[in-house]
């Protein structure tokens, strides 16, 4: 079993479910309306329930540092999320849209694990996939409703998707341990699940009358996956570290 | 001066003050009914406002599946409801004298107590 290999999906994993999470939150008390505030809270607090339970598979079962050491203690540069992720939350159009993209490629992911050969991986996945068939129960209803709706919000979604979809396509970032991965049965790879994920938003976004952008392979935004990230993600560490950093050595 | 908080600022308080409410702004109602368990009773549970089933239940599940233990929800939009109309309240108002019709009325308890009695002791 190649550990690296292994530690990079986790990573990946764990810190995209960190970041989107903390970047959901930040809708608390603002969101369009009394729902969808609690809506972006409760989906929030389930991402950093899943980057948390992540963090202790890194710690308990493959030796990395204990799991608010990776939350809280690591440089930007350690982050492996997307650059999708760490993009501010915008107008609502765009965290709706984000949030559909992202969690349906999410289902996707988990829906793969819980058939993993890593055992805590698989058990793990079993057990929150059902939280995130709901964030995609959601994001699906959200993208149908406002597709549909008036001009404004047709447009408005449109326009969205276009700013996320080049971005949305550097989730599939593939790591050149990758191969091993697909090899020993742990995860069947970025390159299939990207398949599914293109299949399954485009019928959702047809249904919502928007169309997919037509753009250049050059325009995916990569880099997120090997620590290369946009200057959105420090603030945001920033900001989110900040209580932790004012002790570091505190206990909680 | 604008308040900076968006809450207070995206509610345009003096036009509702006019009374220039957008009719198109307000969703209809649906009522929410939790189940706990699969198989249990399904209870009304409160409303929630969205244009579609499928966004009712979105919410719904936001508003009443939450906290606790769920199974599932139904939501139903609050015009296919009927009711009496609220005048006619009267109809249920000598309901609570009736005691007769429930069980614990029937006087029966004591001989069938005294029934297992005797025929406990001859077993």
């Amino acid at each position: 079993m190649n550990t690296n290999a292994i530690k990079d999906l986790l990573f990946k994993m764990a810190d995209d479910a960190l970041v989107i999470g903390h970047r959901n939150s930040e809708w608390t008390g603002i969101g369009p309306m009394l729902e969808e505030d609690l809506a972006f809270s409760s989906m929030a607090q389930d991402k950093i329930g899943h980057a948390q339970a992540l963090y202790t598979i890194l710690h308990e079962v493959l030796g990395e540092r204990d799991r608010d050491t990776l939350a809280f203690k690591r440089q930007e540069g350690e982050f492996k999320c997307c650059q999708f992720v760490e993009q501010p939350i915008g107008e609502y159009d765009f965290s709706i849209m984000r949030q559909f993209l992202f969690d349906n490629a999410e289902l996707l992911r988990y829906d793969m694990l819980t058939r993993s050969s890593f055992q805590q991986l698989a058990q793990l996945a079993k057990k929150v996939r059902g939280e995130i068939k709901y964030h995609v129960m959601h994001g699906d209803a959200f993208v149908r409703q406002l597709g549909n709706g008036t001009d404004e919000s047709h447009a408005r979604m449109q326009s969205a998707l276009n700013v996320c979809w080049p971005l949305a396509l550097g989730i599939f970032e593939k790591s050149e341990l990758e191969g091993d991965l697909i090899k020993e049965g742990i995860f069947a790879g970025e390159d299939e699940l990207k398949k599914q994920w293109l299949q399954k938003v485009s019928k959702v976004l047809t249904e919502a009358k928007l169309k997919v952008p037509a753009i250049d392979e050059s325009k995916i935004v990569y880099g997120g996956r090997k620590g290369f990230h946009s200057e959105f993600l420090k603030p945001m560490l920033d900001e989110m570290c900040e209580v932790v950093r004012t002790d570091i050595d505190a206990e909680w | 001066m604008n308040s900076l908080d968006p809450r207070v600022t995206r509610l345009d308080l003096k036009k509702v003050a006019e009374g220039d409410v957008h009719t198109n702004s307000h969703l209809i109602t649906w009522e929410v009914f939790h189940q706990e368990k699969r198989g249990k009773q399904v209870v009304h549970a409160g409303i929630v406002h969205a244009s579609t089933p499928e966004m009712a239940l979105v919410v719904a599940k936001e508003v009443f599946g939450r906290r606790g233990k769920t199974s599932n929800l139904w939501v139903a939009k609050t015009s296919d409801v009927y009711t009496f109309p609220a005048e006619d309240e009267d109809i249920f108002e000598t309901t609570p004298e009736k005691t007769f019709r429930e069980p614990g009325s029937y006087k029966v308890r004591d001989r069938i107590e005294k029934f297992q009695q005797q025929h406990k002791t001859e077993a």
